[in-house]
């Protein structure tokens, strides 16, 4: 039995969890905020992907042009009207509580309105493509989980170029690493955070989009996903970017390889094994750099 | 209407309960160096973050032009033109010397002046440009200094306040910086130094305030305060 496919499945799944970990770290690493409301927010995108696709049938992948957008504003408005005005009446407190609970309460409210609206079914997008398969030699590949793996990488490196090349990603990244002395430079602190927001929740329409095709929707979807992208920004290195992206792949491998020699609930402790050592022996995460 | 390009009336400031400075009254003339100095715990560094927004200004007001400015928050102060290299550094310590000059010329009005600011600054501090791919973090601290005077220098000041420049620098390195700081001035640019150096400072500047307490405790041309017996015998060591 050839490894290849599980190779490729893990990575493409491992990807997917490093995009979702990504938008979580470019929250924490801009605006030091810990956004518990990653997975509801993952699990909105998924589920209106869904719902517009089980409408029109258009071909989930292009629906990045509606969902994309919508995600971002979402993102952009979700710090400007409900984070910031909790951040500003904590600014003097040195750990914050309020924001916690706040992202806490809010995946409540997104996952019951879900419940609500969508109903508590799981449900699959079976697109055209979705039972696709690529044969090569004696290995047989999944065509939406290599898509995603493509996809998934490409939206990394994009993502990547943006924050070091681009005046805008320049910003981000100067908040993050000293949000009052980026004022001093003229940088609105509030409104970078609200962009660096909008980039997180647009990133988990690009990772819902890809999910979607093979993966089973419903409105507790989010929970599986935010407990691995908590694992794998920590594993990664707060706020790191390509951490968050190796870490993801790191967990998506482990995860489907060893599937295929023990039981799923051993896989989970060997995950966690694998997250101990790293810490133990790098604090920081893989690519992580010191927080002040 | 005043014709001073800064001044400070009848300003309070300072930290939550933790009142620091109490109806402080200073100006800055157009092109002058202007110190301020004062020992640890003077209120000095409070005194550049309430004028720089933040801080709030609990009352007085603070005019750039004649302009009230103290209710504007920290990043709209910087597009005014008052420009802050903070105690310390600050420099973005995860980026490339280079990087850390274009932060710099991140707003609007300065980004056209980026490519002949950078070519100024590269000019002026050679040692800059050497070091141009290089980690902020790993630079030496006289290094550290001259890049925090560097990005500000990108931001166009109308007012460029500095705090304690030479703190932590070697003789030698002081005499670097503050010549560096002449130069700027030469090129017109209005500075407000504060210090902690009475003697480099009083040297330097026009005019100086020395701060005691949170109060402006003397005031006057730098050339008697040095002659001041008061001012030699708690500053100077003589
Ligand atoms: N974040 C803060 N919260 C409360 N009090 C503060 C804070 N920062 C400074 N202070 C107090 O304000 C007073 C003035 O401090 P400030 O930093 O302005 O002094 P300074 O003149 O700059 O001193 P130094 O020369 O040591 O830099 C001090 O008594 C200090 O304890
Ligand atoms: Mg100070």
């Amino acid at each position: 039995m050839s490894l290849m496919p599980s190779i490729i499945n893990g990575a493409s799944m491992g990807a997917i969890y490093g995009l979702i970990a990504m938008g979580l770290t470019l929250i924490f690493g801009t605006m030091r905020v810990t956004n518990f409301a990653h997975g509801a927010m993952l699990m909105l995108a998924m589920i209106s992907a869904y719902s517009i696709w089980a409408v029109t049938g258009i071909n989930p992948y292009l629906l990045i042009i509606i969902i994309g957008p919508l995600m971002f504003v979402l993102g952009y408005c979700t710090q400007m009207f409900l984070i910031r005005p909790v951040l500003r009446a904590e600014s003097d407190k040195n750990d914050p509580i309020g924001v916690l609970l706040l992202t806490a309460g809010f995946s409540i409210v997104l996952e019951n309105l879900a419940l609500m609206i969508f109903g508590a079914d799981y449900r699959m997008a079976q697109t055209s493509f979705s039972n696709t398969v690529f044969t090569f030699g004696n290995s047989s590949l999944s065509a939406p989980r290599l898509f995603g793996l493509i996809i998934t990488l490409g939206v990394s490196a994009l993502l990547w170029v943006f924050l070091q090349r681009t005046e805008p990603g320049r910003q981000l990244r100067a908040t993050g690493q000293d949000r009052n002395t980026a004022a001093l430079m003229g940088i609105n602190s509030e409104q970078t955070f609200a962009v660096a927001f909008g980039i997180s929740c647009a990133l988990l329409a690009v990772a819902g989009l890809v999910l979607l095709p093979f993966y089973y929707v419903s409105p507790s979807v989010g929970g599986v996903f935010q407990t691995r992208a908590f694992i794998v920004v920590v594993l990664g290195g707060l706020g790191s970017v390509p951490g968050a992206l190796v870490g993801g792949i790191i967990i998506g491998l482990i995860e489907t390889i060893a599937a295929q020699f023990m039981t799923a609930s051993v896989t989970s402790v060997l995950i966690y094994l694998v997250f101990l050592i790293v810490l133990f022996v790098k604090p920081s995460g893989l690519f992580g750099t010191k927080l002040d | 209407m005043s014709n001073h390009l800064l001044e400070i009336k009848g300003v309070h400031s300072g930290y939550g309960d933790v009142k620091v400075l109490h109806d402080i009254n200073l100006y800055v003339e157009e092109g002058e160096i202007l110190s301020v100095v004062g020992a640890n715990g003077a209120g000095k560094t409070t005194l550049m973050r309430t004028i720089s927004g933040q801080l709030p200004v609990t009352a007085g007001e603070i005019l750039l032009h004649g302009t009230p400015v103290q209710h504007l928050p920290a990043h709209k102060i910087a597009a005014e033109g008052i420009i802050q290299v903070p105690e310390g550094r600050r420099l973005f310590p995860y980026m490339t010397v280079h990087e850390n000059l274009l932060i710099g010329s991140t707003m609007k009005h300065v980004r056209a002046d980026r490519q002949k600011n950078l070519e100024y600054i590269y000019n002026l501090l050679p040692r800059l440009k050497e070091r141009e791919t290089q980690m902020a973090n790993t630079l030496s601290g006289g290094e550290q200094q001259m890049l925090a005077i560097g990005r500000a220098l990108m931001e166009n000041p109308k007012i460029l306040m500095l705090d304690e420049p030479s703190l932590g620098l070697s003789p030698l390195l002081v005499g670097t910086v503050f010549d560096l700081i002449k130069t700027i001035s030469a090129a017109g640019t209005t500075v407000l130094l504060v210090e902690q150096n009475v003697k480099q400072a009083l040297k330097i500047s026009q005019r100086t305030y020395v701060l005691e307490n949170g109060v402006v405790a003397m005031e006057g041309p730098s050339s008697e305060l040095i002659d001041d017996p008061y001012v030699k015998k708690a500053f100077l060591g003589l």
